[in-house]
Protein backbone atom coordinates (compact mmCIF):
# COMPACT_ATOMS: atom_id res chain seq x y z
CA UNK A 1 0.00 0.00 0.00
CA UNK A 2 1.09 3.42 -0.80
CA UNK A 3 -1.75 5.45 -0.66
CA UNK A 4 -0.73 8.65 1.60
CA UNK A 5 -3.20 10.70 2.87
CA UNK A 6 -2.21 14.89 2.97
CA UNK A 7 -3.96 17.39 5.26
CA UNK A 8 -3.08 21.12 5.13
CA UNK A 9 -4.01 23.87 7.22
CA UNK A 10 -3.25 27.36 7.62
CA UNK A 11 -3.34 28.53 10.88
CA UNK A 12 -4.54 32.03 11.83
CA UNK A 13 -2.12 34.08 14.40
CA UNK A 14 -3.46 35.51 17.31
CA UNK A 15 -6.79 34.67 16.82
CA UNK A 16 -7.35 32.67 20.01
CA UNK A 17 -11.15 32.07 18.91
CA UNK A 18 -10.04 29.57 15.97
CA UNK A 19 -7.09 28.08 17.53
CA UNK A 20 -7.44 24.91 17.72
CA UNK A 21 -9.23 24.42 14.31
CA UNK A 22 -6.71 22.47 12.44
CA UNK A 23 -6.27 19.88 15.11
CA UNK A 24 -9.88 18.95 15.80
CA UNK A 25 -10.19 18.58 12.01
CA UNK A 26 -6.96 16.58 12.07
CA UNK A 27 -8.99 14.54 14.72
CA UNK A 28 -12.32 14.37 12.65
CA UNK A 29 -10.57 13.00 9.68
CA UNK A 30 -8.19 10.41 11.80
CA UNK A 31 -11.15 8.84 13.06
CA UNK A 32 -13.09 8.44 10.06
CA UNK A 33 -10.24 6.13 9.01
CA UNK A 34 -10.95 4.46 11.63
CA UNK A 35 -7.56 4.52 13.56
CA UNK A 36 -7.39 3.48 17.38
CA UNK A 37 -8.53 6.30 19.94
CA UNK A 38 -5.40 5.86 21.40
CA UNK A 39 -3.57 6.62 18.36
CA UNK A 40 -6.36 9.65 17.11
CA UNK A 41 -5.53 11.37 21.16
CA UNK A 42 -1.93 11.23 21.04
CA UNK A 43 -1.83 12.79 17.91
CA UNK A 44 -4.69 15.61 18.89
CA UNK A 45 -2.15 16.50 22.24
CA UNK A 46 0.66 16.66 20.20
CA UNK A 47 -0.61 18.47 17.36
CA UNK A 48 -2.51 21.09 19.07
CA UNK A 49 -0.04 21.99 21.50
CA UNK A 50 2.16 23.00 18.06
CA UNK A 51 -0.54 24.73 16.66
CA UNK A 52 -1.58 27.05 19.82
CA UNK A 53 2.65 27.60 20.07
CA UNK A 54 1.98 28.76 16.33
CA UNK A 55 -0.82 31.44 17.43
CA UNK A 56 0.30 32.44 20.44
CA UNK A 57 4.11 32.52 19.61
CA UNK A 58 4.56 32.95 15.88
CA UNK A 59 1.56 34.73 14.66
CA UNK A 60 0.37 31.45 12.84
CA UNK A 61 1.67 29.32 10.27
CA UNK A 62 0.99 26.19 8.02
CA UNK A 63 0.20 22.84 9.56
CA UNK A 64 0.84 19.34 7.10
CA UNK A 65 -0.52 16.26 8.23
CA UNK A 66 0.71 12.89 6.41
CA UNK A 67 -0.83 9.91 7.32
CA UNK A 68 1.61 6.99 6.09
CA UNK A 69 1.35 3.22 6.50
CA UNK A 70 3.33 3.05 9.78
CA UNK A 71 2.73 6.56 11.02
CA UNK A 72 1.40 9.77 11.20
CA UNK A 73 3.62 12.90 10.31
CA UNK A 74 2.78 16.57 11.61
CA UNK A 75 5.15 18.99 10.28
CA UNK A 76 4.42 23.05 11.70
CA UNK A 77 6.18 26.13 10.25
CA UNK A 78 6.01 29.20 10.70
CA UNK A 79 8.13 32.18 10.49
CA UNK A 80 7.76 33.34 13.75
CA UNK A 81 10.49 34.72 16.28
CA UNK A 82 12.22 31.48 16.48
CA UNK A 83 13.14 29.55 19.85
CA UNK A 84 17.24 30.99 20.89
CA UNK A 85 17.39 28.39 23.43
CA UNK A 86 15.88 25.20 22.72
CA UNK A 87 17.13 23.28 25.77
CA UNK A 88 15.22 26.27 27.93
CA UNK A 89 12.20 25.61 25.69
CA UNK A 90 11.61 22.22 26.50
CA UNK A 91 11.74 22.24 29.67
CA UNK A 92 8.17 22.06 31.45
CA UNK A 93 7.17 25.11 33.27
CA UNK A 94 9.69 27.28 30.75
CA UNK A 95 7.24 30.04 28.90
CA UNK A 96 7.96 33.58 27.47
CA UNK A 97 3.89 34.09 27.25
CA UNK A 98 2.22 36.87 28.22
CA UNK A 99 -0.29 37.75 30.88
CA UNK A 100 -3.00 38.10 28.46
CA UNK A 101 -2.17 34.93 27.13
CA UNK A 102 -1.95 33.17 30.59
CA UNK A 103 -6.02 34.37 32.04
CA UNK A 104 -6.86 32.12 28.92
CA UNK A 105 -5.20 29.36 30.20
CA UNK A 106 -1.99 28.85 28.02
CA UNK A 107 1.39 29.88 28.39
CA UNK A 108 1.60 26.95 31.39
CA UNK A 109 5.52 25.95 29.87
CA UNK A 110 3.78 22.61 29.09
CA UNK A 111 3.02 22.66 25.56
CA UNK A 112 6.75 21.47 24.16
CA UNK A 113 6.59 18.85 26.77
CA UNK A 114 3.30 17.43 25.81
CA UNK A 115 4.34 17.34 22.18
CA UNK A 116 7.66 15.24 23.05
CA UNK A 117 5.91 12.82 25.24
CA UNK A 118 2.85 12.04 23.02
CA UNK A 119 4.77 12.08 19.58
CA UNK A 120 7.56 9.20 19.31
CA UNK A 121 9.98 11.34 17.63
CA UNK A 122 10.45 14.87 17.71
CA UNK A 123 12.69 17.50 15.79
CA UNK A 124 13.09 21.64 16.32
CA UNK A 125 14.37 23.22 13.44
CA UNK A 126 14.57 27.00 14.63
CA UNK A 127 16.73 30.20 13.65
CA UNK A 128 15.89 33.31 15.59
CA UNK A 129 14.50 36.01 13.23
CA UNK A 130 13.35 33.38 10.43
CA UNK A 131 11.64 31.01 12.15
CA UNK A 132 10.34 27.34 13.71
CA UNK A 133 9.63 23.83 12.00
CA UNK A 134 9.04 21.26 13.63
CA UNK A 135 8.11 17.90 12.95
CA UNK A 136 5.99 15.13 14.93
CA UNK A 137 5.39 11.55 13.87
CA UNK A 138 3.27 8.97 15.93
CA UNK A 139 4.25 5.20 15.06
CA UNK A 140 0.61 3.58 14.56
CA UNK A 141 1.33 0.12 15.69
CA UNK B 1 -16.73 1.99 41.02
CA UNK B 2 -20.37 1.90 39.31
CA UNK B 3 -21.13 2.75 35.68
CA UNK B 4 -21.59 6.69 35.77
CA UNK B 5 -23.25 8.70 32.45
CA UNK B 6 -23.43 12.43 32.33
CA UNK B 7 -27.48 12.44 33.49
CA UNK B 8 -26.79 10.32 36.37
CA UNK B 9 -23.70 12.81 37.29
CA UNK B 10 -26.62 15.68 37.00
CA UNK B 11 -29.50 14.42 38.33
CA UNK B 12 -27.97 13.17 40.94
CA UNK B 13 -25.17 15.98 42.36
CA UNK B 14 -27.64 19.32 41.39
CA UNK B 15 -25.27 19.96 38.44
CA UNK B 16 -27.13 21.81 35.59
CA UNK B 17 -26.90 20.15 32.32
CA UNK B 18 -26.33 23.41 30.23
CA UNK B 19 -25.71 21.30 26.95
CA UNK B 20 -25.86 17.58 26.62
CA UNK B 21 -25.26 16.19 23.62
CA UNK B 22 -24.11 12.73 24.31
CA UNK B 23 -26.25 12.17 27.90
CA UNK B 24 -25.39 8.08 28.14
CA UNK B 25 -21.54 8.86 27.92
CA UNK B 26 -19.64 6.99 30.87
CA UNK B 27 -17.46 9.08 33.24
CA UNK B 28 -14.90 7.34 34.12
CA UNK B 29 -12.51 9.59 37.13
CA UNK B 30 -12.18 13.32 36.45
CA UNK B 31 -9.42 16.21 36.30
CA UNK B 32 -9.37 19.22 38.05
CA UNK B 33 -7.62 22.45 36.39
CA UNK B 34 -7.67 25.22 34.29
CA UNK B 35 -4.07 25.58 32.44
CA UNK B 36 -5.10 24.15 29.01
CA UNK B 37 -1.71 22.83 28.44
CA UNK B 38 -1.88 20.36 31.88
CA UNK B 39 -5.25 19.19 30.87
CA UNK B 40 -4.57 18.41 27.92
CA UNK B 41 -1.29 16.28 28.90
CA UNK B 42 -3.23 14.70 31.89
CA UNK B 43 -6.52 14.66 31.84
CA UNK B 44 -7.45 10.88 30.94
CA UNK B 45 -9.68 9.73 28.39
CA UNK B 46 -13.54 9.47 29.69
CA UNK B 47 -12.82 11.48 32.56
CA UNK B 48 -15.03 14.86 33.86
CA UNK B 49 -12.87 17.95 33.55
CA UNK B 50 -13.71 20.22 36.36
CA UNK B 51 -12.63 24.64 35.74
CA UNK B 52 -13.77 28.12 35.94
CA UNK B 53 -12.18 28.30 32.61
CA UNK B 54 -14.91 28.67 30.32
CA UNK B 55 -13.62 30.47 26.89
CA UNK B 56 -13.90 29.22 23.83
CA UNK B 57 -10.52 27.46 24.31
CA UNK B 58 -11.78 24.97 26.41
CA UNK B 59 -14.23 23.61 23.44
CA UNK B 60 -10.93 22.62 21.47
CA UNK B 61 -9.83 21.16 24.41
CA UNK B 62 -12.49 19.01 25.81
CA UNK B 63 -12.91 17.88 22.45
CA UNK B 64 -9.20 16.92 21.73
CA UNK B 65 -8.66 15.39 24.85
CA UNK B 66 -11.94 13.23 24.94
CA UNK B 67 -13.00 14.31 27.98
CA UNK B 68 -16.92 13.38 28.74
CA UNK B 69 -18.31 16.45 29.93
CA UNK B 70 -16.84 19.89 31.04
CA UNK B 71 -17.94 20.70 34.24
CA UNK B 72 -18.01 24.45 35.01
CA UNK B 73 -17.17 25.03 38.89
CA UNK B 74 -18.27 28.18 41.11
CA UNK B 75 -21.16 28.37 38.97
CA UNK B 76 -19.50 29.83 35.74
CA UNK B 77 -21.32 29.58 32.87
CA UNK B 78 -19.52 30.40 29.41
CA UNK B 79 -20.83 33.09 27.13
CA UNK B 80 -23.13 32.37 24.08
CA UNK B 81 -21.02 32.28 21.62
CA UNK B 82 -18.56 29.39 23.12
CA UNK B 83 -22.04 27.71 24.17
CA UNK B 84 -23.07 27.75 20.30
CA UNK B 85 -19.83 26.25 19.30
CA UNK B 86 -19.78 23.30 21.70
CA UNK B 87 -23.54 22.99 20.86
CA UNK B 88 -21.66 22.51 17.23
CA UNK B 89 -18.87 20.21 18.17
CA UNK B 90 -20.86 18.09 20.38
CA UNK B 91 -19.14 18.42 23.81
CA UNK B 92 -21.10 17.72 27.61
CA UNK B 93 -21.43 21.15 29.38
CA UNK B 94 -22.54 21.42 32.83
CA UNK B 95 -22.54 23.90 35.34
CA UNK B 96 -21.40 23.29 39.36
CA UNK B 97 -22.80 25.78 41.76
CA UNK B 98 -20.21 24.60 44.33
CA UNK B 99 -15.93 24.83 43.86
CA UNK B 100 -13.70 22.92 42.01
CA UNK B 101 -13.26 20.98 45.18
CA UNK B 102 -16.43 20.60 46.24
CA UNK B 103 -17.05 19.47 43.01
CA UNK B 104 -15.36 17.00 42.96
CA UNK B 105 -15.79 15.76 46.36
CA UNK B 106 -19.39 15.84 45.56
CA UNK B 107 -18.57 13.21 42.97
CA UNK B 108 -16.24 11.16 44.50
CA UNK B 109 -19.54 10.88 47.55
CA UNK B 110 -22.32 9.86 44.75
CA UNK B 111 -19.32 7.58 42.78
CA UNK B 112 -18.12 5.77 45.94
CA UNK B 113 -22.19 5.62 47.12
N1 LIG C 1 6.60 28.20 17.27
C1 LIG C 1 7.28 28.91 18.17
N2 LIG C 1 7.90 30.06 17.82
C2 LIG C 1 8.60 30.78 18.72
N3 LIG C 1 8.76 30.41 20.01
C3 LIG C 1 8.19 29.27 20.42
C4 LIG C 1 7.42 28.46 19.54
N4 LIG C 1 6.99 27.38 20.23
C5 LIG C 1 7.45 27.52 21.47
N5 LIG C 1 8.17 28.66 21.61
C6 LIG C 1 8.89 29.11 22.82
O1 LIG C 1 9.05 28.02 23.70
C7 LIG C 1 8.43 28.32 24.96
C8 LIG C 1 7.86 27.05 25.58
O2 LIG C 1 6.79 26.55 24.77
P1 LIG C 1 5.68 25.66 25.45
O3 LIG C 1 6.32 24.53 26.16
O4 LIG C 1 4.65 25.32 24.43
O5 LIG C 1 5.06 26.61 26.56
P2 LIG C 1 4.03 27.83 26.44
O6 LIG C 1 3.45 27.81 25.06
O7 LIG C 1 3.04 27.54 27.49
O8 LIG C 1 4.82 29.07 26.70
C9 LIG C 1 7.40 29.38 24.64
O9 LIG C 1 7.05 30.16 25.75
C10 LIG C 1 8.12 30.19 23.57
O10 LIG C 1 9.07 31.05 24.15
MG1 LIG D 1 2.69 26.12 24.22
Amino acid sequence: MNDELVFHFDVDGEDFTSAGQASVMVKKNLRRLGLSPEIIRRVSIAMYEGEINMVIHAGGGVADVKVMEDRIEIVLTDHGPGISNIDMAMQEGFSTATDTIRTLGFGAGMGLPNMKRYSDTMDIKSTVGVGTTITMTVNIQ
Amino acid sequence: MIFITVQNLCNNCGFEPLNIPFPNREIKGGYCGDLLSWVMGRAGEDNAWITIMSNINVIAVATLADVSCVIFSEGTRPDDEVLSVAKEKEVNLIVSPLNTYDTAVKISGYINE
